[in-house]
Formats: C-alpha cells, structure tokens, sequence
C-alpha cells in the first residue's frame, strides 16, 4: 500500500486531503465544540458578540470566576435528578440487550440451519416489520396499554423495545449463524445430541463474536429510542432521551440550556466509549448484511 | 432441520414480534375506522316559580358506561382519513377548482397539516439518500487511499455521527446553528445579514434537516463502501492500469461496478429509515416549518387530549407508504428466491 500511496500525483494527494479534512472537522467538531462549552455559562456557550468568547470563557470568567464550570452538570444531574433517567437507561438496556439476544439467538439459529421455505418467509416478514416506523406502532398500543393499565412501567417498555429490536436481531444473527459451518453441529447430533443440546455445546462456546456485535446494535437502539420511551415511560421512568427533551420545553429560563447541553454531553459520553473500544465489532456488524449480499 | 424443533427454536421471537409488531398494526387498522364516543346528553326539566325550563347536561354516568361496552369508541369508516387532517378530500377539491395553476395548488396544499407532512418526508427521503450514498462513496475512496495507520483514527471519527442518539446529534447541530451560535453566526456574517435566523425560515429549515439527515446517515454508506473496497479485485485493478486507465477510469469502470450491489443495499436501509424521519424535527423544533408523518403521530399522541383515532390512521397512512417503497425490494428479493 505504501507503494502505491508514493505513486499518486501530488494533485491526488491533496484533493484526498482536502475531502478528509473536510470531513473531520464535520463528523468531530459539533462533539468537540459542545463538549467544551458544556463548562462554560449560556452567554459564552451562545456568544453573539463574540465567538471567540466560548473559547476563552470571558463570560464564564466574569460569572464564577473560572474558566471552566461545572454547574450545568450539577444543574442537570443533581438538581433536575438526571441520575435517575440514567439508571432507567441502564435498567432498559440491560434488559433488551440481554432479553434480545436470547430470543434472537434461538431464532437466528434455527432461521440459518431450516431449509424449508418458510424459514424465507420468516425473515421476509422480519424485514417488512424492520421497515414499520416504530411511532406507527406506538399508536397501536396505547388503546390497549391504557385499557390494562400496561403504561408507564419500564417492564412494558422493555418488552416493546425488545419486539421492535427482534427482526434487525434475527436477521443479523441469522447471517451470521449461516457462517458456521453446519457440520459442527451435525456431527453432534450423530453423536446422540439433540438438536438443543447441539445448540448449547457446540454453537454457544463459537457464538461470541457474532452475539457481540448483535448486542451493541441492540443496545444502541435501547439506548438511542425516543419514539417509544417518550411515549411509554410515565414521567419518574423516563429515560434519558425523553429527558432530555423534557428539557427542553424548560428552557426558556437562563441557565436551563446549560443543563441540556451538560445532559447531552453525558448521554454522548458512553456512546462514544462504545465506538472506541468497539470499532471493529461495529463496522463487522454495519457490513455484516451488505457485503455478503 | 425439522418442523419441530424449528417451532420451538423460533417460538419466543415470533410470539414477541406477533404481539407487539403484527397485532398493534392490526390494532391502529381498526382504531382508525372508529371515533370517539360522542358525549351522552340528557334533557332535565327544571321547574321554578316561573313555569317549567328544559336544559341539557352531560350524562356522565351514561358516557361511562357506553365507554366500558364499546372501548373502541364508534364505528366511523372512513372519516377520519377524509378529514381535515388526513386527505382532507373536501379541501383538496375546492383548492384544485379555485386555484389555477400547479404552483398556486402546490402551495396552497402544503397548508393542510397531512400533505405538508408527507411533502417533506418525501423531500427528505428523496433529497438525503442519492446525497448520504455519494457523499458515503467520496469518503470512502479517500480514506481508502489514506495512510493505514491514519485509518483507524479516521474510522472512529467518522462513526460519531452516525452512533450519536438522533435526538440528541439533532441537538448538537441545532444549538451551533442557533442565530447566537458559531455556525448561525457565520451563516449572518456570510449572507451581510445581521437578523438572519434558520429558526425563522422554511427553506433555510429543511435545508438544515437535510444537512442533519446527510451528516448523521453518511457515515453507515461510507462504511459499507468502504468494506467493499477492501475487496476489490487487485489483479482487476492491476490489469485495468496496465490498460492505461487513469485513476477516474478505474473509479468509473472497476470500482463502481464492484460497489453497485452495496448501493442496492445502503439505498434500501436509507428509505427506510428515512421515511421516519422524526426526530431532527422535534430537536430543531422546526414543527412550524417542517413536519414528518412520524411527527403527525407523535403530536397527535402526546399532549394533553390523546387523538388516538386521529394518530392511528396517519399511522395506516404511513404503512402504506413504507409498503409501497418497499414493495420493488420485496418482489426483486422474492424473485430471486424463486430462482433458486
């Protein structure tokens, strides 16, 4: 590859370059830039006098003294008791990444391992419930959820985001099920395994890598939904997200932006871990469908 | 693998997806052909000294009760999609017989709440994916020729946009573009126009979601492009050099054939999900500009008085429109299955 980089005309190089610079400061400077002036007060966050002024903090200096504060993060997460739409979060992710993955692991497998044709059929009508805007389906269950009194729990919540997230799972695990080879597991039903022994012995211990992936994908839609959360979660359940929104009819009042961006930071924060530590498993998983056609 | 087993294997996460997939559809098909009940009225006869006075209340107890029987609230067909804020069939007609050219209908259609909603989902649909899959592309190629150890750094910044909570990356780019932000600063230096604010105007709005839709859907296409360059055929390219071809002949005539299954693929998930769109919307509060089916939905739900009925045949509406947008794929990926 170094060859061939020291062959390209100049010209190449730095349209190349260009593009990629370009580029990063799109995808990185939003991040950077509300990362920085989360610890800063309103009026250097939003400076119109002068942008130079989020910067250097002038205003934060002239208000507290310092150049960074952290009060829009005492202001959100203590005062506005963001800790609690935090563990929320983490009760719902747990719970869907783990639930997900034990039904979409059953079904992933035996949709790879059927012959038959209704196994196609199966995964045909994961991908049209895949195209379904989940708001569409949220009016579905209010009706009912009213009527049994079901709205409001994270319990209902949870199940929903579980539902809503099995045919992504089904059909990620499904191709990735298809990847290990068949024999493995036949051989240990000639062995005198059932099929669900076969399963557990042989296919889990080789499962992880793929179970991985899944998992992450599962856990971003958790984490990242605001369609069912808002419309589900009584107000002392909220997540998050639907947090963060409910902050933001709150805002008109100064300094209560602060706590927005302060809030929006932290929820950024994990995902962005996420994609540090899991690069690879991540970009496997976004090609996993596409490359194998 | 037999029935049996396959039954078993597969049992949980139909039932899952058979209860809160399949029957909430049918759920909002059935909500949306009926109303609310009508409120119970009942005639009292008040006598004073003056003589006798008939006066009407609500019956509350009767109300109530005709809510237990019947939870669904009447039977309405299809009234609720031919309303104001559906079809609006009544309004559609007398536009189109007192305008007179397409422009002036155009515009006056974009005032009912349902075609100003599916005029921008449309837009939107439409304008960001053949931008996400060509911008998607052009970072692909260049990171493809960047330094390899830059690669991984170039990768992880690449993925913010795309792995950020829509909500909250919709946020992010709002509070910058805000007329006392750096880039609505910017954009006011630029234009000599100290009053300009996106918030105040349509088209520098959609746009803006646009922008948003383009940045945080860009990176799933580069991606996925950029697996795929990984393998292209080197002895191809190889040979196709040797031919004489320059760098945009082998893009032309090597690369984007390899990568055109790809594009089938990013342009499907992008329909999808941009046919969603929903929450840029809410971030943006660009609801007095632009609004998305997805948005008609969740307005109608939230708030103070719940317009089930309303949201569920916007919702039948809108899976019709993602059925027919989807229904090319279904019958190419059947087709194919056939085949085999």
């Amino acid at each position: 590859m170094s060859s061939k980089l020291k062959r390209q005309p100049p010209a190449i190089s730095l349209l190349v370059f260009t593009v990629l610079a370009i580029w990063m400061i799109l995808a990185a400077f939003p991040f950077l830039w509300t990362l920085w002036g989360s610890f800063k007060v309103e009026g250097d966050f939003f400076s119109k006098a002068d942008w130079a002024n989020a910067i250097k903090g002038t205003l934060t200096q002239a208000e507290t003294g310092g150049s960074f504060t952290g009060d829009g993060y005492y202001g959100a997460w203590v005062q506005e008791e963001f800790w609690r739409a935090a563990l929320n979060s983490v009760i719902v992710c747990i719970f869907v990444v783990s639930i997900s993955l034990t039904l979409g692991t059953l079904g992933g497998y035996a949709l790879a391992r059927s012959t038959y044709r209704y196994a196609f059929w199966f995964l045909l009508a994961a991908l049209i419930f895949r195209a379904m805007p989940p708001i569409t389906l949220v009016s579905g269950y209010l009706p009912v959820f009213f009527q049994w009194n079901l709205w409001g729990h994270t319990a209902t919540t949870i199940i929903v985001l579980v539902a809503i997230n099995q045919p992504f799972t089904l059909w990620m695990l499904h191709s990735f099920f298809k990847n290990i080879p068949a024999e493995l597991d036949e051989s240990a039903m000639v062995d005198g395994c059932t099929r669900f022994q076969a399963f557990r012995n042989v296919i889990i211990p080789v499962m992880w890598p793929g179970v991985i992936t899944t998992g992450l994908f599962s856990f971003l839609l958790a984490y990242n939904d605001f369609a069912v959360t808002a419309m589900l979660l009584s107000k002392e359940n909220q997540t998050m997200i639907p947090k963060i929104n409910s902050f933001l009819g709150t805002t008109q009042t100064k300094g209560n932006v602060m706590f927005a961006v302060s809030a929006v930071v932290s929820v950024t924060a994990p995902l962005f871990l996420m994609v540090l530590f899991f690069q690879r498993q991540i970009v496997g998983g976004l090609t996993a469908g596409a490359v194998k056609g | 693998m037999k029935h049996r087993s396959f039954f078993w294997f597969v049992l949980p996460s139909a039932l899952a997806m058979l209860l809160f997939i399949f029957f909430p559809i049918i759920s909002v098909i059935v909500q949306s052909f009926h109303v609310e009940h009508e409120q119970v009225i009942k005639t009292v006869e008040t006598c004073d000294l003056f003589g006798c006075k008939e006066s009407t209340t609500i019956d509350q107890e009767a109300t109530a009760a005709l809510k237990e029987a019947k939870p669904l609230g009447q039977f309405a067909g299809f009234k609720t999609y031919l309303d104001r804020n559906h079809l609006a069939t009544s309004e559609v007609s007398a536009t189109w017989n007192r305008t007179n050219s397409w422009r002036d209908f155009g515009a006056q259609m974009l005032n009912l709440p349902f075609y100003k909603a599916i005029g921008f989902t449309l837009t939107f649909t439409f304008v960001v994916t053949p931008l996400v899959i060509i911008l998607g592309f052009v970072i692909a190629v260049a990171v493809n020729s960047a330094a390899k150890r830059l690669r991984g750094v170039l990768i992880f910044f690449s993925l913010l946009p795309m792995m950020i909570t829509p909500l909250v990356g919709a946020l992010i780019l709002f509070w910058m573009v805000d007329a006392r932000g750096i880039i609505g600063t910017t954009l006011q230096y630029l234009a000599g126009d100290p009053d300009l604010s996106v918030k105040a105007s349509t088209p520098l709005m959609w746009i803006m979601l646009m922008v948003y839709g383009v940045w945080h859907a860009a990176p799933f296409a580069f991606i996925v492009y950029y697996a795929g360059l990984q393998t292209v055929s080197q002895d191809t390219l190889e040979a196709a050099r040797v031919d004489g071809a320059n760098r945009w002949l082998q893009i032309r005539h090597v690369i984007i054939p390899h990568l055109l299954p790809l594009t089938t693929f990013i342009a499907l998930m992008q329909l999808m999900d941009n046919f969603r769109v929903f929450e840029p919307i809410v971030s943006f509060a660009a609801n007095a500009h632009a609004t998305s089916l997805s948005w008609a939905i969740y307005n109608d739900l939230g708030g103070e008085t719940r317009q089930l009925s309303s949201a569920a045949a916007t919702s039948v509406l809108t899976i019709l429109g993602v059925a027919i947008l989807l229904s090319p794929v279904l019958v190419r990926t059947w087709r194919e299955f056939d085949r085999k």
